[in-house]
């Protein structure tokens, strides 16, 4: 995982003009903070100090506030991650159904290794999560934006395929 | 259930009629189906007689604590001299609790029109729905819902040509189960961390942006549009004899039960039929040992008592638990009680927002403790530290995180004592490696 030092502005063009609209739902702009970072995220994949440094600027905030911010919630990526993010949830309803079996086959067949490391081809980054509320489908995957119900070992090899 | 939605013969389908039927996700789909008349008619009544039906409909909140809805919105001030605010909790986190997931992905223009018919009653422009932001299936069918409910007048500056204006905006959120308390949600729509605030100011005296404001669950709202089309009448005689719990309940049903998945029944309905009847029971060969009745945060039941419960909030109160959420979880013989009751306690610790001592903690140390007892390392006196400690963990604190961790330990250990006590003596195997 390479770390471009040229840092490229985020809030320009048709993003700016998104978030203009997003600005138009509040009576603050500090409101717009978490849509802001979301498109950040969306754009370079994680959010860099430089990437706070511009959103503090376009709400009129402080880059020390609007990393409170960061890192209170835990989809916002403070490091860059692999390019498929893999999050399983292994809480109580989902462990009782064999979540556990379904993180060391994702391990495996992804090469990460082990929990929080991006694998050697930098494809994916596997994390565990708190419950995904969709205990019924367990076990829950997210695999980026895509979520993916019943997921058990065995189909674990066919989904890490569609995503390599 | 399955799709497309086949309830059993002991539901009583409400909520979940058109849970499977993607024609419904449409405007069209949906007026079809009787959609938005509810809003039109509301249109036509004074905020305060809307009130007044859903005061009569005996509706309670859906979220977990119960609290009567018509009266939360009786709080919001009647003379009008700031902005209000209606604030969806579509935040979903509670672990065993995947109901409102099911009514946003299948019915969102239901949802969509209770919050409206709320928002009128309260005298808000605005709508808030803070949708977790893990969900992105509900987030891109509640979007492409609410853009053709734009479209098609139903919201907006003059909403159903009645001259009102009406927004609803999403919020996605990013992450942390502690923004599902209200407070702490009011605070992430703010654009700050999820931190819960401190009671009173009640939201609807100082809510988000310090206006009045009311938070109400998915659940909850989606069930308004229901009882002005029906009646509060009718709302009320969904009732299997306890007069203050009525109208249908969606229970959200997973862990060891042969057909997991979301099942709509009116209020009083027994668990153990929920458990047996609805979802298969166990698995075969099993037994049933524990359940948790309404979401993680609520007391553990034994067999006993899951097998007599009755689901509305006066039945739960009475085994010793709470309806919470109606996320049920079901544990057979196979279950680590100790295993899983630190499980939990972890999952807390890791959402602990960190505001109180008790909470931040008081959280770590119980899944400390609880770690050693699991590694073959703790003593008899470990058991009455945690339950000392979760003690003070109950009612001492900002928001009840913190007694929702200790829920699950004190009821563990009260109830399943023989299963700590086989680690502490050594007549169990560790299944944690020892601490270093
Ligand atoms: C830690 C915590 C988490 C909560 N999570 C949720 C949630 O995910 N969804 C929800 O509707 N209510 C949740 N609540 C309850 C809300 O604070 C609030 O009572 C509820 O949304 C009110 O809506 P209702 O009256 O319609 O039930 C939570 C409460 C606490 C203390
Ligand atoms: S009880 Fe826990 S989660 Fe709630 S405000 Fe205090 S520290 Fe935060
Ligand atoms: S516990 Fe896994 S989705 Fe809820």
């Amino acid at each position: 995982m390479t770390q471009t030092t040229e840092y490229t502005a985020v809030f320009t063009g048709t993003t700016r003009k998104r978030l203009d609209e997003i600005l138009t739902r509040y009576p603050t702009k500090r409101a717009a903070l978490l849509a802001a970072l979301w498109m950040v995220q969306e754009a370079h994949g994680w959010i860099s100090d430089a990437a706070m440094a511009e959103t503090a600027e376009v709400l009129d905030l402080t880059p020390s506030y609007v990393k409170g911010v960061v890192t209170f919630y835990t989809m916002y990526h403070q490091h860059p991650v692999g390019e498929t993010f893999v999050q399983v949830c292994t809480t109580t309803p989902c462990d009782l159904c064999g979540a556990e079996g379904v993180v060391q086959a994702l391990l495996e067949h992804t090469g990460c290794g082990e929990l929080g490391a991006t694998s050697p081809d930098g494809k994916f980054t596997v994390i565990e999560v708190e419950c995904l509320g969709a205990c019924g489908f367990a076990t829950p995957v997210m695999m980026n934006e895509d979520f993916i119900e019943d997921v058990t070992p065995d189909k674990v090899p066919d989904l890490v395929k569609k995503y390599s | 259930m399955g799709y497309p939605h086949k309830p059993h013969e002991k539901e009583t389908v409400v909520l979940s009629e058109y849970f499977g039927d993607a024609e419904a996700r449409s405007y069209d789909g949906w007026t079809k189906r009787g959609g938005y008349k509810a809003l039109k008619t509301v249109l036509e009544m004074g905020p305060s007689d809307v009130i007044e039906i859903v005061k009569a409909s005996g509706l309670r909140g859906r979220g977990g604590a119960g609290f009567p809805t018509g009266l939360k919105w009786s709080f919001m001030p009647k003379e009008k001299s700031k902005p209000h605010y209606l604030c969806c909790n579509a935040d979903e986190s509670e672990p065993g609790t995947f109901k409102d997931r099911e009514i946003m992905r299948w019915t969102p223009h239901a949802l969509i029109e209770g919050c409206a018919i709320a928002q009128y009653a309260i005298q808000a422009e605005i709508t808030y729905i803070y949708i977790r932001g893990e969900f992105t299936g509900p987030l891109r069918v509640m979007q492409s819902a609410l853009d053709e409910a734009y479209e098609r007048g139903a919201l907006g500056p003059d909403a159903m040509g009645s001259g009102k204006r009406l927004d609803m905006y999403i919020h996605r959120a990013a992450g942390a189960y502690i923004c599902g308390e209200e407070t702490a949600m009011m605070n992430s729509i703010e654009g700050r961390r999820g931190n819960p605030r401190i009671k009173p100011p009640f939201p609807a005296a100082a809510g988000v942006f310090g206006m009045p404001t009311t938070i109400n669950n998915v659940e909850t709202l989606a069930a308004v549009p229901h009882i002005i089309n029906r009646g509060p009448e009718w709302y009320k005689s969904l009732c299997l004899g306890n007069e203050r719990s009525v109208g249908t309940k969606l229970f959200s049903v997973c862990g060891h039960v042969q057909r997991p998945g979301n099942y709509e029944v009116t209020m009083g309905f027994p668990l153990g039929e929920l458990i047996d009847d609805m979802c298969g029971g166990v698995p075969s060969g099993r037994t049933l040992k524990a359940c948790i009745p309404g979401g993680s945060s609520v007391p553990i039941l034994n067999k006993e008592e899951t097998e007599s419960c009755i689901l509305d909030y006066e039945g739960c109160v009475e085994k010793g638990t709470m309806l919470g959420s109606g996320g049920v979880i079901v544990f057979d013989d196979s279950a680590d009680m100790v295993y899983q009751v630190m499980r939990l306690a972890r999952f807390y610790a890791h959402e602990s927002c960190g505001q109180c001592t008790q909470c931040r903690e008081g959280t770590a140390w119980t899944v400390r403790i609880m770690e050693r007892i699991l590694a073959g390392q703790g003593e008899m006196k470990d058991l009455d530290l945690l339950l000392d400690l979760s003690h003070q963990m109950t009612g001492t604190t900002i928001c009840v995180l913190s007694d929702s961790c200790a829920a699950p330990v004190e009821s563990g250990i009260k109830k399943f004592r023989d299963e700590f006590e086989a680690y502490i003596v050594g007549s169990r195997e560790p299944i944690m490696a020892a601490a270093g």
